[in-house]
């Protein structure tokens, strides 16, 4: 495994240079996992690209880094401490200086120079990957190949001036540096697998789940959802509109869900907030619309460009009054590609507000997946019970019960455009033919028939998911990218020797009691991860009476930096060893 | 061919006897049997106040929205199925007040809906309260020395922002009201047609008798030209905004027919599977 980090100005083209580099390792059939720290500001500032690259999978940060490229001083400054032996790889342009407790190897190059050698100072960052592809031991044709590949519609000319500026700084690094032991990755194992984000998954499962309105507002770090979504609808006939705000693109998902489409926003905090009022409508209304939100650091503005975990009480319980909903939570890419399609299939079914809960970490970061992971043709489409023509044309003069109460609690639909199905749906109280109503009988049918409606979820998906043996001697659970940082502290932890599991929710409203009880029986200790202050998991772990104060230990984080494994293995060891003097 | 009574319910009304909004509603059912709609594919968008109730008393697709969001529920349900006929209805306080925002987007979006405004310058679901098109030292349970706001020009900035199709009616003219309603629908864009629609109850001063002497029927003036905006605007300007007729309408395409690749067999009915050769096409940017 190894960490390469760049680090410089915004705007330096550091994302792309971490881009080449993620892209080319996972094409040689390594695994990526790439994420960066950045500040809510176009250019200017100190930004970072990491890219962890393995010969099995990476999902997790780390603390670690092994090269660092440094385009200026202030990248040292704050990062060579993250080396332990490694190499940092310095423009000689700003005259770079190792700090005297960083125990690296400071290789300084005249990036700058070399890149206007051939042509631009843009190409620098091509430099810096020839030179790293160098320290890593990586062949350079693989790299020559994207090269052309990407710069192709520029012309032979950008191909060429490119190439031969990535050959500059890998010839450099063998020629200057011939006696330098590289740092090496252990084979390859091809295969045919993407890079690609949560946000990319989210908005690919979608697009594959029949999703073919999407109304939005941007926020960081929702947006790329909706950029995403306008390049490929046209392909597909469906439409994006980038709303006045987020209570209209709630509502106008509303109406199209009302018209039978499949249609979903996305956001994160401070949108989530403006849009509980149409969860509320939808969830009273009976309407089917899903919602994702990126969580980032709250509340208010909050730290934009941070991770958090934090909306758990608002997305299961936001708004006035008791709106039911549904509430996912993927923690991978693999599996927001399958929320983002089955949350439309559940919509339809439970005709309810369904809520994908990513985070920034998921939502933003790239890393490697399976390509058969992403079988979008063939996912599977329900659209829920509706009544047909023949059903409403037996009606003769009877009114449609729009809200009919039935044995599952689902009142077939009808959709607009069918005839005799006409109805009214809406936010006020009403009876089942949807007409207003203030009868109490009837108000605590319809508010039973909401709440009751939604245990079908629990039958349509797993609402936990478990790794390890059952009756691990602790088990670690976590929901959305902090499963990445469990799953590699749990193999760091099984490598020291001892019985470890890792568990996550995959269904966070209604809540999993009956699998979560069951699944965590056996387990002598669970530490809850969670990326929020107040420790919402447990929260809702109390609220469904699963939480065992004697077993549970609770580990929190929400300084805005995303869980390293390494201190959730800090946490977890104590704990471990401590259990262990008690029992043996 | 659908008759006035295949546009009407059994549902006993919860307006005040005498309210405007009757007039609204028997206009709108006119219109609509005036342009060959039929219930099962006309929808209705109504948002919250006594206008609000309106899907009640009408035989159509209802739905019955958040205060204010009537216009983007419309809007999604146009795009979801573009072969509805889709009408939205809300007071002066859905409109102006909670919901401004969405209506001037609504205006320069231009997507093909009716907006059929219930206009009493009061807010009567609350009780009497001022509205934002109630005029400046009107009194009501929060303005007891009178308003100290400036109304707002909902025609003008409907012209001002986009629109392609202004109007104005009354709900006592019944048969101009109708036929705005039905011009409105016709109109290939998103119209907008302000019906003054009094309040019995809350509303003292502009009543039926105040319109009827005040308001200035375009209808009588042949030279007016609709198809003008700066005469619009002026018209508007110089009778603050109290005419009825059709105010202003341009040539429009609506929102629907200029979005890139979007279908003419409505959303709802299409197959969404995504091809083979599609989904390939879209991962290969992940390679």
């Amino acid at each position: 495994m190894i960490a390469w980090k760049i680090g410089g100005e915004q705007g330096e083209g550091i994302d792309s240079t971490g881009d080449v580099l993620s892209t080319v390792a996972n094409r040689m059939g390594y695994f990526v996992y790439g994420y960066k720290h950045f500040s809510s500001r176009i250019k200017g500032g100190h930004t970072t690209y990491k890219v962890r690259i393995s010969a099995s999978r990476v999902e997790a940060a780390t603390e670690h880094t092994d090269i660092l490229v440094a385009l200026n001083q202030e990248t040292i400054a704050k990062h060579a401490g993250e080396l332990d032996g490694g190499f940092l790889l310095a423009d000689t342009a700003f005259k770079p200086v190792l700090p005297d407790h960083v125990n690296a190897t400071l290789i300084a190059l005249p990036l700058a120079d070399m890149a206007k050698s051939h042509g631009s100072i843009l190409m620098r960052n091509m430099v810096a990957v020839g030179a790293s592809a160098a320290l890593i031991n990586l062949p350079t044709e693989p790299f020559l190949a994207y090269i052309e590949s990407k710069f192709k519609a520029k012309g032979d000319s950008i191909v060429a001036a490119n190439q031969s500026a990535l050959l500059n700084g890998y010839q450099h690094i063998r020629q200057e540096y011939p006696n330098f032991s590289s740092l090496t990755l252990p084979p390859p194992t091809p295969g045919d697998r993407l890079v690609l984000t949560g946000n990319d998954a989210l908005a690919l499962g979608a697009l594959a789940g029949g999703c073919r309105i999407m109304c939005g507002y941007p926020i960081t770090p929702a947006t790329d959802i909706m950029e995403s979504l306008s390049k490929w609808f046209p392909l597909v006939g469906g439409v994006v509109v980038q709303m006045e705000d987020e209570l209209g693109s709630i509502t106008a998902c509303i109406g199209a869900g009302y018209g039978g489409a499949r249609a979903m926003t996305a956001t994160s905090g401070p949108g989530f907030s403006l849009m509980q009022e149409g969860i509320g409508l939808a969830s009273m209304a009976e309407i089917p619309v899903i919602i994702v939100d990126t969580q980032r650091s709250g509340p208010s503005t909050g730290m934009p460009t941070k991770p958090e975990q934090s909306d758990l009480m608002a997305m299961i319980y936001g708004g006035h009054g008791d709106g039911p909903r549904v509430v996912l939570a993927p923690s991978s890419p693999e599996e927001t590609f399958e929320d983002g399609y089955q949350a439309f299939n559940i919509a339809d079914i439970l005709q309810t507000p369904v809520i994908i809960a990513t985070d920034l970490a998921l939502a933003l970061w790239s890393q490697t997946v399976e390509r058969s992971a992403l079988d979008g043709p063939s996912v599977p489409i329900d659209r829920g019970a509706t009544v047909t023509a023949d059903e409403l044309r037996a009606l003769g003069d009877s009114v449609f019960l729009r809200y009919a109460i039935t044995a599952d609690h689902i009142s077939p639909r009808a959709l607009p455009g069918t005839a005799n199905g006409q109805h009214l749906a809406t936010g006020v109280e009403h009876q089942p033919n949807g007409k207003v109503s203030e009868d109490p009988v009837n108000r605590s049918r319809m508010m039973d028939k909401r709440l009751a409606k939604l245990a079908k979820v629990h039958e349509m998906r797993p609402g936990i998911k478990w790794e390890g043996p059952a009756d691990a001697d602790l088990v670690m659970l976590a929901i959305g990218s902090t499963v990445g940082a469990i799953r590699e502290a749990k193999e760091i932890l099984v490598a020291e020797g001892y019985r470890v599991a890792i568990s996550w929710l995959r269904t966070l409203s209604p809540f999993p009691t009956a699998e979560f009880r069951q699944a965590f029986a056996q387990a002598r200790k669970i530490l809850i991860v969670e990326q929020n202050a107040t420790g919402q998991l447990a929260l809702l772990m109390r609220q469904a009476g699963v939480f065992d104060p004697l077993r549970c230990e609770q580990l929190l984080k929400y300084d805005g930096v995303q869980f390293f494994p390494s201190e959730i293995v800090s946490r977890a060891r104590p704990l471990l060893t401590q259990y262990a003097e008690v029992t043996h | 061919m659908a008759t006035l009574q295949d546009f009407k319910t059994e549902e006993k009304s919860w307006w005040c006897p005498g309210c405007g909004d009757f007039g609204v509603l028997a206009a709108m059912q006119k219109a609509l049997v005036a342009v060959g709609a039929e219930p099962r594919t006309t929808a209705i968008v109504a948002g919250i106040g006594c206008s609000g109730k309106l899907g009640n008393y009408i035989n159509s697709y209802n739905i019955h929205v958040t205060h204010g969001r009537t216009l983007p529920a419309a809007l999604g349900l146009k795009l979801a199925n573009r072969d509805l006929l889709v009408l939205a209805a809300g007071g002066d306080g859905d409109a102006y007040a909670i919901g401004m925002g969405h209506f001037m987007h609504a205006l320069r979006r231009n997507v093909n809906v009716t907006y059929i405004v219930m206009d009493n310058h009061v807010y009567g679901l609350t009780k009497g309260q001022t509205s934002p098109t109630s005029e400046s030292g009107f009194k009501t349970k929060t303005t007891p020395k009178g308003s100290i706001d400036r109304p707002v020009h909902p025609l003008m900035l409907a012209v001002s922002a986009g629109a392609t199709f202004v109007a104005q009616g009354f709900s006592s003219w019944q048969p101009q009201l109708a036929r705005l309603i039905q011009q409105g629908i016709q109109h290939p864009g998103f119209a907008l047609i302000n019906v003054i629609s009094p309040c019995v109850t809350y509303n003292k001063v502009n009543t039926y008798d105040w319109y009827k002497k005040t308001l200035l029927n375009l209808d009588d003036d042949p030279s007016y030209n609709p198809h003008s905006r700066p005469e619009a605007l002026a018209r508007l300007d110089a009778t603050d905004e109290l005419v009825t007729g059709l105010i202003y309408q341009e040539e429009s395409e609506p929102y629907e027919t200029q979005i890139a690749g979007f279908r003419d067999t409505p959303l709802v009915a299409q197959d969404w599977h995504v091809d083979n050769a599609t989904w390939n096409q879209i991962l290969k940017s992940f390679e």
